[in-house]
C-alpha cells in the first residue's frame, strides 16, 4: 500500500511536472531581434520601417505562424549609432533561445556586424544596403543583401540617365554630383560611379555632407558654381529634406535630381510639398504601395482590432513597405529552412542561412502574399546573396510617388567583376577561404 | 566674383543664424554664469511646441486661418516656454544656487536630455512644418554688374533681419532696463546680488523665459528651414563655435562671431574643400574658433576676468 501511495506521489509530481513545462504543451516559437531606432536624428525615417518590419511579424502570426512555428520578437533602440547597434545584438543574440537573424537597418551598423556574424552564426540580412561585395555568398556566408545593394542602385540611375540622354554615348562630357552622406553608407556607390564614369566619358563630382546634413548651403553654392547635368542624392534622414530646399533655394532643377531608394520616400519630401515637385528616386522594387493586398490584409486583421504597429495612415507608405519586406525576406528564409529542416520546427541560425540561400519566390508565391504588382520575383543562391537586380524610378508630383519609368536590372557585366574583385580582396585580408559547391549543400 | 560674392554673402546670412541661436547661450551665462547645454534641446523643443500647436488649434478651434493659427501657436508656445522656465527655475536651479560652475553646466546637459525626451513623447519624433510664410525661391540681384547676376536666398536674407532686430531688442534690453542690469549683476556674483536685495530666484526665471523666447525665434527660423525634427538640435552645435569665437559675455559678440564663423566655414568648405576631400565646414569652424583663442582666450569681446590674490 505505502509503495502504491508513493508511486502515485511519483507519478503525479512527474505529471504535473510535465504540464507545468511550456515545453510539453507551448507551440514552437521563433525569436527575431528588431535592431531598430524610433528616436534621434533618424527617428522619421526609421519608425516606419520598425512599424512594417514588426507589423509583418504579427500578420504572420495571424495567418497562422510559419508552419505552426508563432513567431516572437524585441526591439531594441539603436538611434542608428554604430555602437549602440553592436550593443543591442549582444543583448539580443542570447535571448529566447537565441537569434537566428539580424537586420540591423544601418551600413555602419552592419559593417561593424560583419565580423561577428561568422563567429555567432547569425545570417545578416540587409536588403538594400550595408557592403555592395557582401552580394558574393562565397566569401561573405553570413550577409544577406537581398533585392540591392548600392553599386547595383548606381548602375541603375546610371542606365536610366543614358536612356534620357538617348543612349550611352551621349553621357560623354556630362557631369554628374553626388551629393552623400559623408559615411560607410554614402561612400559606397562613389567606385561604382567612377567606373561607369571612365566607360562612358562622364564626369563624377563628389561633394560629401556631414552628419546629420542640416548645413548644405555650401555643398549647393558649389553645385551652382559647378552646374552638373545631374545630381544623384544619396542621403538619409533629415540630409535628402535639406538637399531638396537647397536645391530649391539655388534654383537647381529638382527633375534633375535622383536619389537612392533611402532618399525616396514620404518623410524625405513631405516638409517640402511642392517644392520637391518633379525630383526623382530610386525604387527598391516597391514604391507607396496602399492599394496593394498585403496592406489590405495588415489593414484588416491588425489595424482594425487595435493590433497595428504605429499610424494606420503610413500603412503602405514607402518605408513601411521596406520594413514589411525585410520582414518578409527573413520569414520566407525560414519557411525555406523549415522545408528541410522539418517542417513546423525550430531552426538554427546555420539553418536559416542555409534558407536565405535558397530563397525562391516566384510570381505565384508573391501573388499569394499579397505582393503582386509591389515587387519581382526573387532568388538566391550559396553564390548570389542578393537574388534580385531590379530596379524603378518614381516621382514625386508634390503630394505622392508616382512610378516614372521602367524595370532596370543591374548590369552584371559591370556589377559581376566589381564584386568578385573586392571580395576576393576581402577574402584575403581576413584570410577568408572561399566557399566551394560542395560547402554549400551543407 | 560674384560665385565669391554669393558665397560670402551666403556665409553671412547662414553666420546671422547661428548668431540666433548662440544668443541663447550668451543670454543665460551672462545673467547667471551657468554654460548651458540645454540651448538645443530648448531649440528643438520651442519649435516642437509651436509646429504642433499651429497644427492642432486650427483642428480644435475648427479654423482654417493660418495667420491666426500661427499667431495662437506662437502665444501658446511662449507660455509653454515660460513654463519649462519656471520648472527649469523651481526644480533644478533653485538647489544649486552657490554651488560649483561645473555642477550647474551638468544640471543643464541633464536639463537637455530630459527636455529632448520629453519634447519627442508629448509632441512626437515625426518630421512638422512650420509654415509661417517665409519665401522659399530664391532671387537674382546686380545682374547688370555681374554675368549671371548674384543669387540671394530670400529666406535665409529674411532670417537675417528678423536675427538683427532681437539682438537689437536684446542689447536695449540688458544695457537700458533695470532687469537687465540686475541680470548683470546676478552674473558676476550670486551672493553679492542677493545681499543687496537682487531676488535671485526671480531672476533667473526672468532669463530663462528670455533665453526660452530666442529659442522659440530660433526654433521657428530654423524649422520653418529645415522641418521641424531631432536634428534641430544639432544646431546648438554650430552655434558653439560662434560663441566660443565671440565671447560667452557679449550679445554683439555673438553676432560678429557669427558672422566670421558664417563667412569662414562657407568660403573653407567652397574653396578651400576640394582639395583636401570635402566636407570640412564643421571642424574648420571650430579649429577658427580655437585659432582665436590663442591670441584672445576671453573671446573677441568677452570679458577678461583678473583674478587678485
Amino acid at each position: 500500500m505505502k509503495s502504491s501511495k508513493l508511486a502515485g506521489a511519483i507519478a503525479a509530481i512527474g505529471l504535473s511536472a510535465v504540464l507545468a513545462s511550456p515545453a510539453a504543451f507551448a507551440a514552437e516559437e521563433q525569436f527575431f531581434p528588431v535592431i531598430a531606432y524610433r528616436t534621434g536624428a533618424y527617428a522619421p525615417n526609421g519608425t516606419p520601417w520598425a512599424n512594417g518590419y514588426v507589423d509583418y511579424l504579427k500578420l504572420t502570426n495571424a495567418r497562422g505562424g510559419v508552419n505552426g512555428v508563432k513567431l516572437i520578437w524585441e526591439e531594441c533602440e539603436t538611434a542608428y549609432a554604430t555602437d549602440r547597434g553592436v550593443e543591442c545584438y549582444e543583448r539580443l543574440k542570447g535571448k529566447h533561445g537565441g537569434a537566428t537573424v539580424v537586420q540591423p537597418l544601418s551600413t555602419g551598423i552592419t559593417f561593424a556586424l560583419t565580423e561577428k556574424a561568422p563567429v555567432d552564426k547569425i545570417p545578416l540580412i540587409t536588403a538594400g544596403y550595408g557592403r555592395s561585395e557582401s552580394q558574393d555568398g562565397s566569401v561573405f556566408a553570413w550577409n544577406f543583401p537581398l533585392l540591392g545593394t548600392y553599386w547595383m542602385g548606381a548602375d541603375v540611375l546610371v542606365q536610366h540617365i543614358a536612356k534620357k540622354e538617348g543612349g550611352f554615348d551621349k553621357l560623354k562630357g556630362k557631369k554628374i554630383a553626388l551629393v552623400y552622406h559623408d559615411s560607410p553608407y554614402g561612400k559606397e556607390p562613389i567606385v561604382l560611379l567612377q567606373e561607369r564614369g571612365k566607360m562612358h566619358g562622364f564626369d563624377v563630382q563628389l561633394l560629401p555632407v556631414a552628419h546629420p546634413g542640416v548645413e548644405q548651403k555650401a555643398t549647393w553654392l558649389q553645385i551652382r558654381q559647378s552646374k552638373p547635368d545631374y545630381v544623384f542624392l544619396w542621403g538619409w534622414g533629415v540630409m535628402n529634406s535639406t538637399s531638396l530646399k537647397e536645391a530649391q533655394a539655388t534654383g537647381y532643377p529638382r527633375e534633375k535630381m535622383y536619389g537612392v531608394w533611402w532618399a525616396g520616400a514620404e518623410p524625405d519630401v513631405k516638409d517640402v510639398g511642392e517644392g520637391a515637385k518633379g525630383y526623382n528616386a530610386l525604387a527598391l522594387q516597391h514604391g507607396a504601395e496602399k492599394d496593394s493586398k498585403v496592406v489590405k490584409e495588415v489593414l484588416e486583421k491588425l489595424h482594425a482590432k487595435g493590433q497595428g504597429t504605429g499610424p494606420k495612415e503610413e500603412v503602405g507608405d514607402v518605408l513601411y513597405m521596406r520594413g514589411l519586406i525585410s520582414s518578409m525576406l527573413a520569414v520566407e528564409g525560414m519557411r525555406a529552412a523549415q522545408g528541410r529542416y522539418g517542417k513546423g520546427k525550430r531552426i538554427t541560425g546555420e539553418q536559416m542561412r542555409w534558407g536565405l540561400e535558397n530563397i525562391n519566390l516566384d510570381q505565384k508565391a508573391l501573388d499569394a502574399m499579397g505582393l503582386a504588382g509591389v515587387m519581382r520575383p526573387v532568388q538566391t543562391s550559396c553564390l548570389d546573396h542578393m537574388g534580385s537586380a531590379w530596379a524603378r524610378i518614381h516621382t514625386w508630383d508634390g503630394k505622392k510617388w508616382n512610378f516614372s519609368s521602367d524595370w532596370y536590372q543591374g548590369d552584371e557585366k559591370v556589377l559581376r567583376p566589381m564584386v568578385i574583385n573586392a571580395a576576393s580582396k576581402y577574402a584575403e585580408d581576413k584570410k577568408i577561404v572561399r566557399r566551394t559547391p560542395d560547402d554549400c549543400k551543407k | 566674383m560674384s560665385f565669391f560674392l554669393e558665397t560670402l554673402l551666403g556665409g553671412l546670412m547662414s553666420g546671422m543664424l547661428y548668431s540666433l541661436v548662440a544668443l541663447g547661450f550668451v543670454l543665460i551665462y551672462k545673467a547667471s554664469g551657468v554654460f548651458n547645454f540645454a540651448q538645443g534641446a530648448m531649440v528643438l523643443f520651442a519649435a516642437l511646441s509651436m509646429a504642433r500647436f499651429s497644427e492642432w488649434i486650427p483642428e480644435w478651434l475648427g479654423m482654417d486661418n493660418l495667420l491666426m493659427a500661427n499667431l495662437l501657436a506662437i502665444v501658446v508656445s511662449v507660455v509653454v516656454m515660460f513654463a519649462v522656465a519656471w520648472l527649469i527655475e523651481r526644480l533644478v536651479l533653485r538647489h544649486l544656487v552657490n554651488q560649483e560652475g561645473a555642477t550647474l553646466l551638468m544640471a543643464t546637459l541633464g536639463i537637455g536630455y530630459f527636455l529632448d525626451g520629453l519634447g519627442q513623447t508629448v509632441f512626437g519624433s515625426d518630421i512638422y512644418k512650420i509654415d509661417v510664410g517665409m519665401p522659399k525661391e530664391p532671387v537674382m540681384m546686380l545682374e547688370s554688374v555681374f554675368e549671371g547676376g548674384i543669387l540671394i536666398n530670400k529666406e535665409d536674407f529674411v532670417a537675417a533681419l528678423i536675427s538683427a532686430m532681437l539682438v537689437l531688442a536684446l542689447t536695449i534690453f540688458f544695457q537700458k532696463t533695470s532687469t537687465g542690469r540686475a541680470l548683470r549683476a546676478v552674473a558676476d556674483d550670486h551672493q553679492a546680488a542677493q545681499s543687496i536685495g537682487i531676488p535671485l530666484g526671480r531672476i533667473w526665471v526672468i532669463v530663462w523665459c528670455v533665453a526660452g523666447i530666442t529659442a522659440l525665434v530660433a526654433g521657428i527660423i530654423w524649422g520653418s528651414k529645415l522641418g521641424v525634427q531631432f536634428s534641430l538640435q544639432t544646431v546648438a552645435l554650430r552655434a558653439l563655435p560662434v560663441v566660443i569665437l565671440g565671447g560667452l559675455t557679449s550679445v554683439p559678440g555673438a553676432i560678429i562671431g557669427g558672422l566670421i564663423i558664417g563667412v569662414g566655414e562657407k568660403l573653407s568648405e567652397v574653396f578651400l574643400g576640394p582639395y583636401v576631400g570635402g566636407g570640412i565646414e564643421i571642424w574648420f569652424a571650430y579649429m577658427l574658433a580655437l585659432m582665436f583663442l590663442l591670441f584672445r582666450p576671453q573671446g573677441l569681446f568677452g570679458e577678461k576676468i583678473i583674478y587678485r590674490d
